[in-house]
């Protein structure tokens, strides 16, 4: 279980050294985007901010799953929690996400079954132990999660276990990356693009959307010296305006990624246009269960209908998702909005921007405009 | 959207809990013992200082490498009357068991409950037992109380903290946590990790022979070391500075931490302590704390500064710095 290689990443004198060097080469004021939730928090609890000069600032882009799955599929995991004889099975995170009249947490304080598992393969555990209940899955997530949930509905259709069901919200994220750049607001200089997604889709997957918008790109691990590499490989590309896609994560991640787990996602869901929180819908931007797997897709199976869903009022987790706006300067945020009380997912999830800032960040609040 | 029903939430040890003790309890029990909100209450008889203190365990599962839910309940309550400076003497134990308990499960945690008692050189003098229906109770749940004298020219309080004092601890953090966390149904990977539950009066005593200039002693349990820290910075109305590198962290537990998306600052312990001690005398009551056998780690992490009253900041390893904040409510595995 140890993971002492990762102390080599966390080096300090490699950190200095980099963090020099960046000084060094940043000359223009840039914008970079990490478009991934768990980077953002490890550039908070690192404080990777603290050691860079002021020409760079870094924006959270929508990479946690949470944050951007829409308002109305939230709602909808809450009405299928209603449901008799429905043991829902989520990861930790969306438990307390505000829908428009409960939240998960909630229903949970009012009786519904609903538990927090730590992979798929948890749910189907918890299925095969009560033959007599309908087991769902919450499907949120990008394609680092999505192909673990196809494998799990492969498994059970081995097993003939006939109740489990998967909800699946799953989302892919260069289309987002596209939608971003494509709108009129975004104002990005360069993409830290996530590590655990390439390390499936691979490098290769960006490709269309570097041809197109020829803005700098480089792929990033996840500890403190993998980020700062990542940046300056930016940084670099950008004072010599010669834009590039490159792999700062050679050790985990290829040109063609994990052609095993495209296949398994590919075999069990189909690319469908997808709401986002704060974007609106992407074209073929989300993960559905293929008809041939409909007996095991929560969509269809069950019969429930949502109420109007009603983003939160004031909240800007729209804005902020697509590096708009960052937290302090959503009118909510710190006076009505708090992680004790949140409004919006921004604030709910570990992954989220809003709940990074508040955790981490109150010193240096109005850096990163 | 606030709530009107508890979450579990409301039991983190975070600032949720935090709310409920200051929303609800605090003005109807109002009275200047209880407001100090520290680990144990504090009061006077004829002229003689005593520390009283009470604590419920829950803990699922009730076994675990390291301990059960007996020692556990014994410890933390001999834990908390130490952290008031002062002699734990006297415990009581109150038991809600749910029905179909199995015997032989009581009589083993009963049994290390005798055995910590022993370790810790108390009595359990008084107690009781409830039995309720199936389903309404989890298994067993236990309550201890106990009372504790404190010595002459002892004072140590959360709100004691000075400028400049250092702070030190007695080892490695999350090791409880990460030990109850991974052995919790639908958790299915092995470690050697094993809980810290242990007695810290010897090691409390030990500190005192060597200086009385010990300030605040605190073990970081719910909301571990982070939350910890920042309540005491809250009530000293003093900042602190911790340094990451300094932090003990077992490998495997920054492993399981890695894997699970938690962060060990947040996670608990059952036999750690933090102690704020006046400069000069740090290196006295350091030596003290490595001669008992549970503070064979123990280190300085961080110092009291001047600036940014109530907050606590931490060096990260790489140089850069970040805010360390109180737990809010459960943390929750990360999701990809």
């Amino acid at each position: 279980m140890a993971i002492k290689h990762l102390e080599e990443y966390r080096d300090s004198e490699v950190s200095r050294q980099l963090a020099e060097r960046i000084k060094k080469i940043s000359k223009q004021d840039i914008r970079l985007m990490e478009v991934c939730g768990t980077h953002t928090v490890s550039i908070f609890r690192s404080g990777i901010r603290s050691i860079l000069p002021d020409t760079i600032s870094l924006i959270s882009g929508p990479g946690c799953p949470v944050c951007v799955t829409a308002q109305r599929e939230i709602d909808a995991f809450i009405e299928l929690s209603r449901l008799d004889d429905v043991i829902i099975t989520t990861f930790g995170d969306l438990m307390r996400v505000p829908g428009t009249r409960s939240s998960l947490q909630k229903e949970r304080a009012d009786g519904r079954d609903i538990r927090i598992v730590y992979s798929t393969f948890d749910a189907l555990e918890i299925a095969r132990k009560n033959p007599e209940k309908k087991v769902v899955f919450l499907g949120v997530g990008f394609e680092t999660t999505a192909p673990t949930i196809a494998a799990s509905i492969l498994s059970v259709k081995q097993m003939n276990l006939d109740n489990f069901f998967v909800y699946s919200a799953h989302k892919l994220v260069p289309p987002a990356l596209d939608a971003l750049m494509s709108t009129d607001d975004t104002k990005i200089d360069g993409f830290i693009l996530p590590g655990h997604v390439s390390i499936v889709i691979g490098t290769n997957a960006y490709q269309a959307f570097f041809d197109k918008y020829n803005i700098p790109c480089v792929v990033a691990g996840f500890e403190p010296t993998d980020l700062l590499q990542a940046i300056s490989m930016l940084v670099y590309q950008i004072e010599a305006n010669a834009p590039k896609l490159e792999n700062g994560y050679p050790r985990a991640v290829t040109f063609d990624g994990n052609r095993k787990a495209q296949k398994i996602m590919h075999e069990v869901f189909k690319t469908v246009d997808a709401p986002w929180r704060g974007i609106g819908t992407i074209l073929k931007s989300g993960l559905n269960i293929r008809n041939e797997f409909a007996s095991f897709d929560a969509r269809e199976m069950f019969e429930f209908e949502v109420p109007d869903s009603k983003d939160p009022k004031g909240c800007a987790c729209g804005e902020i998702l697509t590096g708009v706006k960052i937290p302090p300067q959503c009118p909510l945020y710190k006076s009505v909005c708090t992680p004790v009380d949140p409004v919006g997912p921004c604030m709910v999830s570990s992954e989220g921007t809003c709940a990074a800032y508040y955790r981490y960040h109150r010193d240096y609040e109005n850096r990163g405009v | 959207m606030s709530t009107d029903k508890i979450l579990l939430d409301h039991g983190s040890g975070g600032k949720i809990s935090h709310s409920l003790t200051t929303d609800i309890m605090l003005p109807v029990f109002n009275n200047p013992i209880l407001s100090e909100l520290d680990d144990g209450a504090i009061f006077d008889i004829e002229g003689k200082r005593f520390a009283f203190s009470t604590d419920t365990y829950t803990v699922d599962p009730i076994f675990f490498p390291g301990g059960n839910i007996g020692d556990l309940a014994i410890n933390g309550t001999v834990n908390d009357i130490a952290m008031c400076g002062a002699t734990p003497l006297y415990l009581s134990t109150g038991l809600i068991i749910e029905e179909g308990f199995l015997i032989s499960d009581l009589k083993k945690i009963i049994k290390e409950m005798g055995i910590a008692a022993q370790k810790a050189n108390i009595k359990v003098v008084t107690g009781d037992t409830k039995v309720v229906p199936k389903g309404a109770a989890d298994k067993i749940f236990i309550n201890t109380s106990g009372i504790g004298l404190i010595p002459k020219g002892i004072n140590v309080a959360i709100s004691n903290a000075r400028p400049k004092d250092k702070i030190l601890l007695s080892g490695s953090i999350a090791d409880h946590g990460i030990t109850v966390l991974t052995k919790r149904e639908g958790m299915s990977f092995e470690l050697s990790i094993k809980s810290d539950s242990a007695p810290l009066n010897h090691m409390v005593s030990r500190m005192f022979s060597a200086s009385t200039d010990i300030h605040v002693l605190r073990d970081p349990t719910r909301g571990g070391v982070g939350t910890a820290l920042n309540e005491i910075a809250e009530k000293s109305k003093i900042g602190i500075r911790i340094f990451e590198s300094k932090i003990p962290v077992k490998d495997e537990v920054t492993g399981a931490c890695e894997l699970l998306g938690f962060d060990p600052l947040y996670l608990a312990n059952e036999g750690k302590l933090i102690a704020f001690v006046a400069p000069d005398q740090t290196e006295d009551v350091l030596a003290a704390i490595k001669k008992d056998e549970f503070g064979k780690d123990a280190c300085i992490i961080g110092e009291v500064i001047a600036d940014s009253p109530g907050r606590v900041v931490m060096e990260t390893k790489i140089g850069g710095t970040r805010i360390v904040d109180m737990l809010t409510g459960e943390q929750l595995p990360r999701i990809c």
